[in-house]
């Protein structure tokens, strides 16, 4: 076969390895945009409320992501330790997903409701206060900045063009939600109600 | 998934076997070319040559396609086709977890059987607790127990909300939340000063007799619903006691009249949803252990 064609012929060559490289797209990615399981909400899924938006926000800001994911994989050794297995139809609302696939620290994709708030607020302001052996960063700023509410509204407004079912009322009401609340408050609103749809017993 | 799109997986990566065998295949080389093996090209006196891949490389290309349909055959990836095996990543998940349950099921029921103050000393309770213990409990009570800042120490033998096993595995089960109102409202600065002084005065420290004899006064009617008439707290509502020593938010002057003004109310989560019966037995037998 006459490669020559193909490696003197540079537009030709990108044209090919496109074809090439697409393939894996085309079968593993694109049917699932398509699909009933990864497009339909769990039951009980609601849209992330003002304040619980901006702490997401803040998570992704102080790069909480980067150490913990939120993906629990069905594997055994995982669900007893972290709760039921993540589903797909859990994150239809989150743009970007937060899922990683780094672990420096623990898992957190059920961590709502699994610590109280003081415990939350005094473990972001310094972990080794709750937890000698951490080696989390602190994140004292987090109980001095406030949430800057005028624009609560508009991250609502376009989180919709990609498909999150905010009602008008939930973005004329965003603003005021989060006026006055610390960035402290908005991200443990955040991870109080990570994962705590799906519960298993263990 | 929808049979459009079943069939959309299945012909695309038919194509894309078809085309690596293809391309592997048709750029196969057999013999050396008996008289030049290079490209032509030539640069500086030094050739490109053109042999073909080795025996080895391109066998486990053909190695790895023979995989790939084998692997296709037995396990779900052809679309709708679940795969010879019917092997599905959840149903391997629920296999493991029914497996572990058959093997610890006889342990289980025998320790589920036995009263808390027995098993609390069983040192395989202990070791299991410890590690329970390190997964759900250590992050506020801290890997020794011993609590921090807001958060209870489980082995110095007193209880917010009661020692007993039952206390304990109430805790465990449902949690607890902790009711201390913010009195600042309603006894002003000076009632917060002042009982802060009777706190200190029935702790034998001393304070400035005039407010503690006020502070009395005002205990006696805000106070002593929840804490007692001698202060030493009452474990069915959570209220601490008050002249042990023991302080959960501190016990300076400062902490105590904050505690007053603003009121605490820590919260226990409640683990019945995480934990199985059994785990909160034997979690409760370990939590019970460390104070006996």
């Amino acid at each position: 076969m006459k490669h020559d064609v193909v490696e003197k012929n540079v537009g030709l060559m990108i044209i090919l390895t496109i074809v090439a490289l697409s393939f894996g797209t085309l079968v593993e990615l694109v049917p699932l945009m398509f699909d009933k399981e990864t497009n339909e909400p769990i039951a009980g899924l609601m849209p992330l409320p003002a304040l619980e938006l901006e702490g997401r926000d803040i998570y992704i800001r102080e790069g909480c992501n980067t150490c913990h994911s939120q993906m629990i994989r069905p594997l055994r050794a995982e669900t007893e330790r972290y709760g039921h297995y993540s589903v797909a139809g859990e994150s239809v609302y989150n743009h970007p997903f937060l899922w990683g696939s780094k672990r420096t620290g623990p898992d957190l994709a059920r961590v709502g409701k699994r610590y109280s708030d003081d415990w939350h607020r005094a473990h972001l302001y310094n972990p080794r206060d709750v937890v000698p052996e951490s080696n989390m960063p602190a994140f004292p700023w987090l109980f001095e900045n406030e949430i800057k509410a005028n624009i609560t509204g508009t991250k609502m407004a376009r989180l919709r063009m990609v498909g999150v079912p905010y009602t008008d009322d939930d973005i004329a009401g965003a603003g005021p939600a989060v006026t006055g609340k610390k960035e402290i408050d908005a991200l443990v609103a955040y991870l109080q109600q990570l994962g705590i749809l799906l519960q298993s017993k263990r | 998934m929808a049979s459009f799109w079943s069939m959309w997986i299945i012909i695309l990566t038919s194509i894309t076997f078809v085309g690596i065998t293809w391309i592997l295949f048709a750029n196969r080389k057999g013999e050396k070319r008996a008289t030049d093996n290079t490209t032509g090209h030539e640069y500086d006196g030094i050739q490109e040559l053109d042999n073909p891949l080795p025996a080895w490389w391109f066998y486990m290309f053909v190695l790895t396609i023979v995989w790939g349909v084998g692997y296709l055959i037995l396990y779900p990836g052809m679309g709708n086709f679940p795969g010879v095996l019917g092997w599905t990543q959840i149903d391997q998940h629920d296999r493991k977890v029914a497996a572990a349950d058959e093997k610890f099921r006889a342990m289980r029921d025998r320790y589920m059987a036995l009263p808390i103050e027995e098993i609390a000393v069983d040192p395989a309770v202990r070791k299991m607790g410890t590690r329970m213990f390190s997964n759900n409990c250590a992050q506020c009570h801290g890997a020794d127990a011993k609590g921090s800042y807001g958060f209870p120490n489980l082995t110095d033998g007193d209880w917010i909300f009661g020692g007993t096993p039952d206390a304990i595995k109430h805790s465990i089960t449902k949690g607890r939340q902790a009711a201390m109102p913010a009195w600042g409202t309603i006894i002003g600065d000076k009632g917060v000063e002042d009982v802060t002084a009777y706190v200190m005065s029935i702790n034998g420290r001393s304070t400035n007799d005039e407010h503690a004899a006020a502070g009395e006064t005002v205990y006696q009617t805000y106070c002593v619903a929840c804490h007692g008439a001698d202060a030493t707290g009452n474990p069915a509502l959570g209220a601490p006691n008050l002249k042990n020593g023991i302080w959960l938010y501190g016990g300076n002057p400062e902490q105590v009249s904050h505690s007053i003004r603003a009121g605490r109310n820590g919260v226990m989560p409640a683990l019945e949803n995480m934990l199985g019966e059994d785990k909160i037995h034997i979690l409760t037998a370990y939590v019970y252990g460390l104070s006996q």
